[in-house]
């Protein structure tokens, strides 16, 4: 088999799910900086969320097993802290997928836009920390569910 | 003392104050007085300890004897430690506690922000990163003392006390030194002195929008920062945290 292609590769990656919330990949989630091949070599250069996100170590070891799986056998991850990832990253494709999972999108407004339960818009805030470090826990007023949202960093 | 002593010094002050206040926020976890309060207290210290990863895993490239992050903070001992004293006392009530998160978040949005200009690109990368998180922890424990403090007659007492009992430990992280003087020399960091007047301002805001009264003792205590004489509530933090790499040399999960 011949050496795939940064774009194959980028495809598989892409179906590689976040640990912490499976229904987006780790390509949609905008950590994956950047694949290249250095002669037989891969190189992935992957963006930490938050310092402490306890799924870095898991994430990692995701895209290497992964990758492996589909036949890379060298391969190295690289840590890139600048520039510092940012919400903006995310995907079209994956704040949609959020949303449908209940977990409202990161909004430029710095406030969930509508409930991703039931659309409404009367939103009260209740924490700024929710189940993980990247989201925020917030209530919706019209259905009174309470829904995690995505905070912008 | 040369350059790169003097860098290595500079960064484990950095990563011991991020590991220490990360230590102590962490033992609130199952015990906040509400749900959402234990997962805002874990997760800032999961930050922390994040950002002491980055630090002290710095700090040991610099040092060279190959030692790690993990190294560094399971395996020395309370005098090699350069955290500030604040960041060592106990957490007190949860007023204290936010009140100390407050005072020392103040100081790091600051430092952070101002190292984000750093000559050493790591440093540089590292500030980048942190301080986003850095913002945030800022925004919730201002919000908080503002909360307390401005809030029932009960409240407010104890958030006085805790502001009272702190204050003397805030003078620490603006004090200076040798190590201090080259990293000013070298373009990466600034003296802690130069980062008063912005906390002054920022502090002074939201203590008053919390109505409480700044005290006005110019006295304070020092010697974390240089590891001459830490608290003695340092040693016990640290049998707790390091038991298990010291009961079980190299123990990995």
């Amino acid at each position: 088999m011949g050496q795939p292609s940064v774009d194959t590769i980028w495809d598989w990656l892409d179906q590689v799910p976040d640990p912490e919330i499976p229904v987006i990949s780790l390509v949609d989630l905008g950590i994956i900086r950047d694949v290249q091949w250095e002669g037989d070599m891969l190189n992935v250069t992957v963006t930490p969320t938050y310092s402490g996100c306890p799924a870095t170590t898991i994430i990692n070891l995701d895209i290497q097993t992964a990758l492996k799986n589909h036949g890379i056998e060298k391969l190295t991850l690289h840590r890139q802290l600048s520039p510092a990832w940012t919400t903006d990253w995310l995907t079209d494709k994956g704040k949609a997928a959020l949303e449908k999972f209940g977990i409202a999108p990161p909004s430029a407004k710095g406030e969930p836009e509508r409930c991703p339960n039931c659309g409404g818009h009367d939103l009260e805030h209740t924490s700024q920390f929710g189940s993980t470090p990247c989201k925020a826990l917030w209530r919706c007023r019209d259905c009174l569910e309470p829904f995690d949202y995505f905070k912008c960093i | 003392m040369n350059d790169q002593q003097a860098l290595f010094q500079f960064l484990l002050r950095m990563g011991d104050n991020s590991l220490i206040l990360g230590h102590r926020v962490s033992e609130w976890c199952g015990l906040s007085p509400v749900l959402e309060e234990d997962i805002a207290l874990a997760n800032t210290a999961l930050d922390l300890i994040g950002q002491t990863q980055f630090w002290l895993g710095l700090a040991g490239e610099v040092e060279d004897k190959g030692r790690t992050a993990d190294d560094l903070a399971f395996l020395r001992d309370a005098w090699d430690f350069r955290n500030v004293l604040m960041v060592e006392l106990p957490n007190g009530d949860f007023g204290q506690t936010m009140m100390r998160q407050f005072l020392y978040d103040a100081w790091s949005s600051i430092m952070v922000g101002r190292l984000i200009k750093s000559s050493d690109k790591r440093i540089a990368d590292i500030a980048e990163k942190a301080s986003k998180e850095i913002a945030y922890h800022v925004e919730r424990s201002a919000d908080t003392v503002v909360g307390l403090g401005d809030g029932s007659e009960e409240s407010h007492a104890r958030m006085q006390a805790a502001l009272d009992y702190l204050w003397p430990y805030v003078g620490e992280m603006f004090d200076g030194d040798e190590v201090d003087a080259a990293m000013v020399a070298a373009g990466i960091a600034p003296d802690p002195a130069s980062l008063r007047e912005e906390y002054d301002a920022l502090v002074n805001k939201v203590l008053s929008e919390a109505t409480l009264k700044v005290p006005t003792d110019v006295f304070y205590h020092k010697g974390g920062r240089t590891g001459y004489m830490h608290t003695e509530h340092l040693g016990h933090l640290l049998t707790s945290m390091q038991w298990l790499q010291r009961a079980y040399p190299g123990a990995t999960w």
